[in-house]
């Protein structure tokens, strides 16, 4: 398809003429095969909630467990699968997601295009994810969950010492998950770089895109590492290989290396959307342009590389040379200096702006104040000698959560209360809106504070039970009641979106006065987001003038650009029609992934087949897409 | 298609970082008791395998002046040295004289081969339905794009190759 671009500023198409166009079938067929980025990205968040969901509820039970000493609510057993399903969802099956759904939603809205670069690999990046989540849940509904901890150290894992079906689910769920945010990450750069509205160069995008950039990046980087190490641990445990054996010259810390190479870019590729979005949300409420920008940028494109180098401080008390731990104890404290360089640019814009108090503003400094805190016992933790005695303590536990909840699961929060609107056309209630950051903010300070003194005192983590007479019961029975009243301030969120489904107040196209392409359009966004794609002149083009633009609304179709400045190229992209291609990729992968855990051939060939099939016929029908 | 090279050089590389952090760990490698693998008859092979860019490269440029006929020549040419290298790999391991079973050095062994192999039959697949397309006359001097990524990946299974064969069958001989 070689399409001339229209010349711009030629007459708006008619919007019922575009509807027909851009149809998206209703119901059940609609779910299947929808391509469109807006319906896959509500889903991602949707289904990443579900298993915030299931996780929250898996960490009251277990500080049911842990309110006195010597209770008997778990046996240690599942105690253990619990804690390995609640970090297991959390990091894999919520944060990461549920990050991916709210840029699938609003790469192209603030980039100004109709879609995604690869709108069916979207759909099948989408149900990969879920499908890979139902499968690592199976193991729980069939009472085999996983157990050996949400990093599933060898040799533990190993299937001398885990011979059930358990951790199998475990590993290659993760492996399956992989491939969704793999997929998810090249579509994300594809389309920041060919598909931004004429006119927004590099320069000019907004922070929120900048950030998912890095973030794919980093994935494509990182991804690979803890796919290697966790289908060596599934060679080896169902195909008998030495990866992981001493006896047969294997080595266990490999699969640390290779584990934690993956797993602490992994803590920034949360951190740097959550950060992305911040730095969104906290100008349009200070009423002032975000002050550096330039320094911002960089910082998020610092902490991207600066990540990488830090993996080995989580295998500090290993045995490693103190060479290495040297320079990884001091790259773990550089990290502090482009995250400090972000929480300045954010204290600047509100101090330099008038500011507007609202419930996303709030869900923002609650973030900051409990991210700083999270970062100063992560340099204490950086430092060798605290480190060798903190260790797999409760202060490491205090640690994570306060940079994992503080840092990642409230700008969450600030982000569905500040784009919700976009989303569903309706405004949240304010009131109900303070009351759940009040009450989450509390309870999560009551919760996890005393876990630091509880560390510092000795308790060691993933212990099913403890002593009375050691000092420990006040602050577990405090962390407890924290836990409850976090949980209660979540789910008085899910109170409010439920009821702003009827009552909320219409949420017009721009109900925060900001600044990026997305509030330009209607609440909920057209199915083809813009009429005419804008054309862009600055940093902030709601905030000076709306232009009109190049069309292609009509052909089902959106522009491409190139280069750093966004040039319109000669052709356009035309955006594919419905198609079961993508889901039925998936479910063939899925029956693979089943087929190994059953360790029946004859399955994994038949997911083979499917998946190939529907590769086929994807590949087929490529040709007319991209041109 | 770039990124997913990035990202599949990556797996890669954290395979062959594993090699060589293993290796390092150990007093003598291979094991005792297993030779290193010969070299005569691979290294034939292997021009075999990056000979197959040249055909490919063909192709992609007579995609481009419109050539039909030469896209498939191309095309067949690479499929069928990529599959002569494929099929030397299945005959070679069955002469080896240990299994990705009996020590972590066979392990990485063949899963490093064996990966590569797997990307190699990717491309065999991708490459056999570029060669359907051109047959029915789908492709024209302004529509290769299938022609464009097949040959990318091609390029990138045989350039890999040269840091696998480096690895696993040079590094015994020449790293002792």
């Amino acid at each position: 398809m070689t399409t001339t671009l229209e010349p711009a500023g030629q007459a708006e198409p008619a919007e019922e003429q575009v509807e027909v166009v851009w149809h998206d079938a209703p119901g059940l067929v609609g779910f299947l095969t929808s391509v469109d980025h807006k319906r896959i990205g509500m889903r991602y968040i949707s289904t990443a909630f579900v298993f915030f969901f299931l996780a929250g509820v898996q960490a009251l039970v277990m500080r049911v467990q842990l309110a006195g000493p010597n209770e008997s609510v778990l046996s240690p057993r599942t105690y253990n699968e619990l804690f390995t399903m609640h970090g297991t969802s959390m990091i894999f099956l919520f944060n990461t997601p549920v990050l991916a759904g709210f840029g699938n939603y609003l790469l192209p809205l603030q980039l100004g295009t109709r879609d995604m670069a690869f709108p069916r690999l979207n759909a099948f990046s989408y149900w990969v994810f879920a499908l890979a989540g139902t499968f690592m849940y199976l193991g729980e509904f069939i009472g085999r969950a996983p157990d050996a901890g949400w990093f599933a150290y060898v040799p533990l894992s190993a299937r001398a010492f885990s011979p059930g079906v358990n951790l199998d689910f475990w590993g290659l769920g993760v492996i399956f998950v992989g491939v969704s945010t793999t997929v998810g990450a090249v579509n994300f750069i594809v389309t920041i770089f060919k598909m931004r509205a004429p006119g927004m160069s590099l320069s000019r995008m907004p922070v929120f895109s900048w950030s998912i950039l890095v973030m794919a990046f980093m994935v494509l980087f990182a991804v690979p590492a803890l796919t290697v190490g966790t289908a060596l641990l599934e060679a080896d445990r169902l195909f008998g290989t030495a990866f992981y054996d001493p006896s047969r010259g294997g080595d266990v810390l490999l699969y640390q290396h290779l584990f934690w190479f993956w797993g602490h870019p992994e803590v920034y590729i949360l951190l740097v959307p959550a950060m992305g979005m911040i730095s969104m949300i906290v100008p349009t409420f200070a009423r002032a342009r975000l002050a550096g920008y330039v320094w911002v940028v960089t910082s998020l494109v610092g902490i991207g590389f600066v990540s990488f180098g830090l993996w080995v401080h989580h295998m500090f008390a290993t045995g490693i040379p103190p060479q290495a731990l040297g320079f990884f104890s001091a790259a773990s404290m550089t990290i502090s200096i482009p995250s400090g360089t972000l929480i300045f640019a954010w204290i600047a814009t509100l101090w330099r702006g008038s500011v507007r108090w609202s419930t996303p503003l709030l869900f923002c400094l609650g973030f900051a104040s409990i991210f700083v805190m999270g970062g100063i016992t992560g340099v204490m933790v950086a430092a060798l000698p605290f480190d060798l005695q903190a260790h797999d303590t409760y202060f490491v536990v205090a640690h994570f959560h306060y940079v994992l909840v503080g840092g990642v699961v409230f700008p969450i929060f600030a982000g569905l209360y500040f784009w919700l609107p976009k989303m569903t056309g309706r405004l949240l209630s304010e009131g109900l809106g303070t009351w759940s950051f009040w009450t989450m903010f509390t309870g999560f300070h009551l919760g996890f504070f005393p876990q630091h003194i509880l560390g510092l005192m000795g308790m060691p983590r993933r212990v099913y039970t403890y002593d009375a007479g050691l000092g420990w019961d006040t602050l577990n029975l405090l962390s407890t009641i924290g836990g409850f009243l976090f949980g209660l301030g979540t789910l008085l969120t899910v109170v409010n979106i439920v009821r702003s489904r009827k009552r909320g107040a219409p949420a017009g196209p721009n109900p925060w006065e900001a600044d990026s392409l997305e509030w330009s359009v209607p609440s909920p966004a057209p199915h083809y987001n813009f009429l005419t794609v804008p054309v862009v002149d600055g940093r902030h083009p709601l905030w000076s003038v709306p232009a009109g633009g190049a069309s292609g609304a009509l052909q089902r179709a959106t522009p491409l650009t190139a280069g750093l400045e966004a040039e319109p190229e000669p052709e356009i992209m035309e955006v594919p029609e419905e198609t079961y291609v993508p889901f039925l990729t998936a479910v063939g992968l899925a029956i693979v992934v089943v087929g190994l855990l059953v360790e029946q051939a004859v399955v994994g060939v038949v997911g083979l087949v499917v998946a190939l099939a529907a590769l086929g016929v994807w590949l087929w029908r490529t040709d007319g897409d991209l041109q | 298609m770039w990124m997913l090279i990035l990202t599949e050089l990556m797996i890669f590389l954290s395979l062959i970082g594993s090699y060589f952090y293993v290796r390092a760990g150990e007093a003598s490698w291979p094991p005792p008791g297993i030779e290193a693998p010969p070299l005569g008859r691979i290294v034939v092979f292997t021009f075999v395998l990056l000979g197959s860019s040249v055909p490919m490269w063909w192709a992609e440029r007579a995609a481009r002046a419109g050539r039909m006929g030469g896209v498939q020549a191309g095309l067949a040419l690479a499929w069928a040295m990529g599959a002569v290298f494929f099929a030397n790999q299945v005959v070679e391991f069955r002469h080896l004289g240990f299994g990705p079973r009996d020590t972590v050095y066979g392990s990485l062994f063949y899963a490093i081969t064996g990966l590569h192999g797997a990307h190699l039959v990717v491309g065999l697949v991708m490459n056999g339905v570029a060669q359907v397309k051109a047959a029915l006359g789908k492709f024209d001097g302004g529509r290769h794009l299938t022609v464009d990524v097949v040959s990318l990946y091609w390029h990138f299974v045989d350039a890999v190759w040269i840091l696998v064969f480096s690895t696993v069958y040079l590094s015994p001989h020449l790293l002792r």
